[in-house]
């Protein structure tokens, strides 16, 4: 029997969570209707999650480009289908990796931060001394970071899309000989518009799961450093494993 | 005016509040004081609406915010202003922009209103010139000044101070008080503090009142709280030996 209530009160406590989470954010994008409106806000957020995610993204996008033209040379080297290199490189890229190793990164680099900035201002009463001041704290801190992550994935995807492809370019035409027409035809060829589509459907929620989950670990920090700690790892690994979830859900609905 | 009816509220499985009944008086200095863990800060936070209580009413100015939430609370919110006891202060703004948000926000202002604001505020609490400067900058005292300058700059009805002494040596501890009690007489706003400093709080509080085991035990005027025959009141605010009181020269065992 202890068992069973053991598994009863998990199912109840994380239905609980469920519910916490989804209140969280539908208010928050309900107070984002009311003014005063914060486009402020919202471009200091997109210059912290987009603009500075810039780097590592391109930098992400590079090597993956140019480790998948590696090992897809070779692969196809074997068929002697070297040729259609290129459209291996961008569709993995623009349906698969793109969206997923730019949210990862984005997770790694603004989520964590994000989740700690507004843990520590639950910590010092920073947050409280926004409701005595009669500002809304999810208007005011969370609703600019929801909608400039909706806008920033995208836009980092898109960028990682086109520098990965130049990353395979580079190695599988420039490194290995392989023929330049070949790799960009074949692109135009086997890339359709569905699969673009399909790429920022895939960002554009994942930047919404990251800012989500890591705003809302953050703004129930318990208050202490270790719960601080805890909310910072406990938002990247959660948003990770969403991540990797919701997309083999929306890959399953788009193919 | 504040007053408080019959407040219970239970924090992890542990009661807090056991029905605290409660009544502020309006443009006075009250103090509560009480053991620690004994929820003071708790109370604090259920008068300004942070938290809300499991049975009980709040009552300011006519309002009940017990059951109140969203933009109905932040309406009763104008009305008040807290100084932390951390206080608080946004650690990505200088002092001045701290001090200039409320007005920036609520009041819409810009340029050289909020200026001249900030600078007169600034300057009231002994911080003129120090603007320029991040809250990690600061020293405790003048982090707990700055707050009360953002605290004030509002001009607000009520002001709620939670230990704005805790972590600060005598001097600096006494030179907080001081600043309070000359802010208090100058715009008449009605104080609540939650403090340990005994004796010190009994030469500034108006009233005092003492939270004890999850009730208000014992509220009077600071002049008369001290006459308690409580023993365990008495106890805990003569541990110290004798002291003055606001309007009585001395109080003792």
């Amino acid at each position: 029997m202890d068992g069973i209530a053991r598994i009863g009160r998990y199912t109840l406590d994380l239905t609980e969570q469920m519910g916490r989470m989804m209140l969280f954010v539908l208010s928050s994008f309900a107070w984002l209707t009311r003014p005063p409106f914060r486009f402020y806000q919202i471009v200091k957020q997109l210059n912290f999650i987009g603009y500075k995610s810039t780097f590592v993204v391109v930098l992400t996008a590079v090597f993956t480009g140019m480790v998948l033209a590696l090992q897809g040379y070779y692969t196809l080297r074997k068929f002697g289908s070297e040729a259609v290199l290129g459209s291996a490189v961008a569709l993995s890229i623009i349906r698969e990796l793109g969206p997923v190793l730019a949210a990862l990164m984005v997770t790694a680099r603004a989520g964590s931060a994000m989740t700690a900035e507004i843990g520590i201002m639950r910590i010092t009463e920073q947050i409280d001394a926004l409701d005595t001041m009669a500002i809304n704290p999810l208007q005011y801190l969370i609703g600019p970071k929801l909608v400039a992550s909706l806008i920033a994935v995208p836009l980092l995807v898109a960028l990682f899309d086109v520098v990965g492809i130049y990353g395979g370019y580079v190695v599988g035409v420039q490194l290995l000989n392989g023929n330049e027409g070949a790799y960009w035809s074949s692109i135009e060829s086997a890339v359709e518009w569905k699969d673009v589509y399909g790429g920022i459907l895939k960002s554009i929620s994942f930047g919404l799961l990251i800012s989500w989950v890591c705003c809302y670990k953050g703004f129930h920090t318990k208050h202490s450093a270790e719960g601080l700690g805890t909310a910072t790892t406990e938002a990247v690994v959660l948003s990770a494993v969403l991540i990797l979830v919701w997309d083999y859900f929306l890959t399953s609905v788009l193919l | 005016m504040i007053k408080l009816v019959g407040v219970e509220k239970t924090l992890g499985g542990q009661p807090v509040l056991r029905g605290v009944d409660l009544t502020i008086p309006a443009g006075k200095l009250t103090t509560i004081i009480g053991r620690s863990g004994e929820g003071k800060s708790v109370l604090l936070k259920h008068i300004i609406g942070l938290m809300q209580p499991d049975r009980g009413e709040v009552w300011i100015d006519g309002t009940d915010i017990a059951r109140l939430k969203g933009q109905a609370l932040n309406e009763v919110r104008k009305k008040f202003a807290m100084l932390f006891q951390s206080a608080a202060l946004f650690d990505s703004m200088t002092v001045c922009d701290n001090v200039a948000f409320p007005l920036r926000e609520k009041l819409r202002l810009t340029g050289d209103t909020v200026t001249r604001r900030v600078d007169e505020k600034l300057a009231q609490v002994g911080l003129a010139g120090m603007g320029h400067k991040f809250p990690a900058e600061l020293s405790g005292g003048m982090r707990k000044r700055a707050g009360l300058a953002r605290a004030l700059v509002m001009e607000p009805e009520i002001i709620l101070f939670d230990e704005p002494t805790t972590g600060l040596d005598p001097l600096m501890a006494k030179s907080i008080h001081d600043l309070i009690v000359a802010m208090h007489r100058q715009f008449g706003f009605t104080a609540v503090m939650v403090s340990h400093e005994i004796p010190e709080i009994f030469g500034i509080s108006d009233w005092v009142a003492m939270l004890k085991k999850g009730r208000i035990a014992e509220m009077a005027p600071s002049s008369e709280f001290v006459k308690t025959t409580d023993e365990e009141i008495r106890e805990f605010i003569f541990v110290g030996g004798t002291f003055m009181t606001k309007g009585l020269p001395t109080a003792s065992l």
